[in-house]
């Protein structure tokens, strides 16, 4: 008894180690680019070990049990008349209970760390303007001495791209330029059928909605280009609508910014 | 209650043709609308699974090449339709209901056998419509989902054909329900408790629930949506005032609760398996039919966590978070008590046996993805992406299909009184399961590195595991053949099995394999205990 108790203990101990080691060692996410991207991996890191002890666990019990119990040639009649173990049922109905809730209030506070769970800043000058209702994505928490510097974009997507307006330099792009470690606060309207905004590298999406802006908050923290991706079926060239997203440097952006003011101005 | 078919009923059965040219007759017999059912769905999907190769094939390469971008959407569309209306709701539902329920319950057909057969034939000119779509203008384009506004703005006739044909198959699966219903409740053969019933009959209760209670609202929604295609109405056209994220309100009304409508008779199905192949009891009868009720109730509530991304408030995000999460609590029960059930067995490891198993290792993985996707903050980066797809094809491939497999390689013998070839089956498994899983585990890497689904181009990065996936795709696409050579050779040429081979308590074997027209020659028997196995009582049988 005492022996067979050993190998259980063993066994588990391993199902553990190997899943943390893997949930650790193991990345399969693209490279974090934003405040929230770190937030997000340590969720998915969480929810990616506790998976694999649930995963492998039960793979070795179904395996186990074919393997140890299964007929012989020469036996006959069947297993033992088990019914059912009332406090063994009580036992996984309670823990499972316990590991969602506590999974869910986690990833509440996960999302509250991200800024989704915050209002939105209603004196916000994009927002003073617009009586419509907006619904807002993924808002960070933002120090109010950031709020001042915050950077504003209105994106408008079509069938099958997306501009950029950038209101304080009057000029509209293709490309979404942002200094890096400032918040970005972009509206977004659809011109025709619903699209989406993800940044894989940012782990934020949102839908972009005809006849209903919404709003995307982050602050990329990552000097680089990514892809801006389309997420929601749109049409034929769904797969082909992509933009780009250049985090620079501060100075970087201010020429780049003021180079396409200019060109504005002279037009 | 006494059971008693009246004399036109039976006239009406002894006029009807016999042999193979009943399947394709107005047949009023249960066990012939459950074949019909099968071997309906069967052929759909193949069909299914062709279009199905058509996506892997223009994947297997980061260019759109293979097949023009507006036919690879209508490709994507028809694939899920199919798949989802016309192969695993009517198989794991209407035939495997429709041959069990009877007999289960001790009745000699379903309650309402005219009203079974109508559900039964509106399904193969309904899916003929919708595949025969592509020839007209081109079928619908805009996902399974058909989420306006792009449903409203693509090619009308090939979505107005998907709407009539959807609602049409959904009234199929409304009439299937209220028959269920009506039979499990009502039919019942005196003397038999409904905590006596074999656990396919509570999903099946279950199931028809959610049935009636849902695809009524989606009925409603696809109605409305019709409307703002040919009538120019504004429900859904944000151009005429309409909303478009109540439509996906609507739609997923119905749209979360049909997964458990497809995969609540398969948790029922393998409750049936398992306990005979082991030879155990099943294990924790009353808390596995508590947790399907569970599951009824909870999967009503959780339909939001589809729109994470649409603009939700807050609250609501939160909400649905914690409803879908819980619905892994009776899950899992289920889980365990199967694994329960196989534990201190005597299992025989056959075809039947391995699906079920293979389900079982397959679901954990898909539900485990599943509760990390009801998280709000987790869903917001895959959220549309080939994890998702990974995803739902663990629930509904390595889970429901598997069943489907398992209870084909299972009650084989009762339909037809042939054993099918055990090393033919073994070698579909094997396929089956490594290519399944070489197709569908990738796709999780793909969804998270930033491949969005439904697309036709990706970028080259992606290359090397999507035709890992691809090859995978080739090799489910084998598996049918050792399992259509199966079939095919047993029914010609397999060895009798005789009344019950697997030596099962479930009343569905306590008659001829076949079974009479009237199902047994006598009275029904009253089967108190379907898994009394381990007793001494079976021990004698």
């Amino acid at each position: 008894m005492l022996n067979k108790n050993f190998y259980l203990i063993l066994i588990i101990s391993a199902v553990f180690g190997i899943s943390f080691w893997i949930g650790f060692n193991v990345n399969l996410l693209p490279v974090e680019a934003s405040i929230n991207a770190p937030i997000y991996d340590e969720l998915f890191k969480i929810l990616f070990i506790i998976g694999l002890i649930i995963f492998i666990g039960m793979s070795i019990a179904v395996i186990y049990s074919l393997f140890k119990f299964r007929k012989r040639k020469d036996q006959y009649g069947d297993g033992i008349a088990l019914e059912g173990n009332l406090s063994l049922e009580i036992v996984w109905t309670i823990i499972p209970s316990i590991i969602v809730l506590i999974i869910g209030l986690y990833s509440y506070n996960i999302y509250d760390r991200m800024g989704g769970m915050k209002e939105l800043n209603h004196s916000h000058e994009m927002m003073t303007s617009n009586t419509e209702k907006i619904w807002a994505g993924i808002s960070q928490a933002s120090n109010n001495e950031v709020a001042s510097n915050n950077l504003s974009v209105e994106v408008s997507a079509m069938q099958f791209a997306f501009l950029f307006n950038y209101p304080k330099g009057e000029f509209i792009s293709g490309e979404l330029h942002v200094p890096v470690d400032h918040k970005v606060s972009m509206k977004m309207e659809s011109k025709d059928v619903i699209h989406a905004f993800w940044v894989p590298e940012f782990r934020i999406k949102q839908d972009i909605i005809p006849g209903q802006p919404t709003i995307l908050n982050f602050t990329p923290t990552k000097v680089g280009k990514y892809p801006i991706i389309c997420a929601e079926l749109c049409g034929p060239y769904h797969g082909g609508m992509r933009a780009s997203i250049i985090v620079e440097e501060e100075s970087d952006y201010k020429d780049w910014f003021n180079k396409n003011t200019k060109t504005e101005v002279s037009l | 209650m006494t059971i008693s078919i009246d004399s036109k009923d039976s006239n009406t059965k002894s006029l009807q043709p016999k042999g193979w040219l009943r399947y394709f007759s107005f047949s009023l017999d249960h066990k012939v609308i459950g074949i019909q059912y099968l071997i309906c769905g069967f052929l759909f999907y193949l069909i299914g699974g062709t279009l199905a190769s058509a996506i892997r094939i223009e994947l297997a390469s980061p260019m759109s090449d293979f097949m023009p971008r507006d036919v690879y959407n209508q490709v994507l569309t028809l694939h899920g339709t199919i798949m989802i209306f016309l192969w695993i709701v009517p198989v794991v539902n209407g035939a495997f209901g429709n041959y069990l329920i009877p007999f289960y319950v001790g009745a000699r057909d379903m309650a309402f056998p005219r009203l079974n057969a109508v559900a039964f034939w509106l399904i193969p000119p309904s899916g003929l419509m919708l595949v025969a779509s592509y020839f007209v203008e081109g079928a619908a384009q805009a996902g399974w989902t058909a989420y306006p506004p792009l449903s409203i703005t693509t090619p009308q006739s090939g979505q107005i054909i998907w709407i009539m044909s959807v609602l049409l198959l959904g009234g199929s699966s409304i009439f299937g329900g209220i028959n269920f219903i009506a039979t499990i409740i009502k039919l019942r053969r005196p003397g038999l408790k409904l905590m006596q019933l074999p656990m396919y009959c509570w999903a099946m209760l279950g199931t028809s629930l959610l049935v009636v209670l849902s695809t009524p609202v989606l009925a409603g929604t696809l109605i409305l949506l019709s409307f703002d295609i040919v009538a120019h109405t504004g429900f859904f056209n944000p151009v005429l005032g309409g909303n478009v994220v109540v439509y996906q309100h609507l739609f997923w009304f119905y749209s979360h609760p049909a997964v458990y409508i497809m995969v609540l008779p398969a948790f029922g199905l393998v409750s049936e398996i398992l306990p005979v192949h082991s030879r155990k009891p099943l294990f924790g009868y009353t808390t596995m039919v508590f947790s399907i009720m569970g599951i009824v109730v909870l999967g009503l509530v959780v339909w939001a966590h589809h729109m994470f991304t649409s603009g939700t408030p807050p609250w609501m995000r939160l909400f649905f978070t914690i409803a879908t999460a819980f619905i892994a609590v009776p899950t899992g029960i289920k889980f365990f008590n199967w694994v329960a059930t196989l534990w201190g067995g005597k299992i025989s490891i056959n075809s039947a046996m391995l699906f079920s198993c293979g389900f079982i290792i397959n679901f954990v993985f898909g539900g485990i993805t599943g509760v990390a996707l009801a998280q709000v903050p987790f869903d917001i980066h895959v959220h549309d992406t080939y994890f998702v797809v990974a995803h739902f094809h663990y629930i509904v491939y390595g889970g429901t299909v598997f069943i489907i497999f398992s209870s084909i390689y299972h009650w084989f013998p009762k339909v037809t009184g042939k054993l099918m070839n055990e090393k033919l089956g073994i070698l579909h498994f094997a396929i089956t399961f490594i290519g399944f899983n070489l197709c569908f585990a990738p796709q999780h890497w793909l969804g998270l590195n930033g491949m969005p689904r439904r697309v036709a181009e990706y970028d080259p990065q992606f290359q090397f595991v999507n035709q890992i996936s691809s090859v995978g795709a080739l090799l489910m696409a084998i598996s049918t053949i050792p399992f259509l050579v199966n079939i095919f050779l047993s029914i010609k040429n397999g060895k009798d099995s005789g009344d019950n081979p697997w030596n099962a308590l479930t009343p569905e074997w306590l008659t001829s394999s076949p079974p009479p027209v009237e199902n047994w020659e006598g009275e029904a028997p009253l089967v108190e205990e379907p898994y009394g196995y381990g007793n001494p009582i079976s021990q004698e049988n």
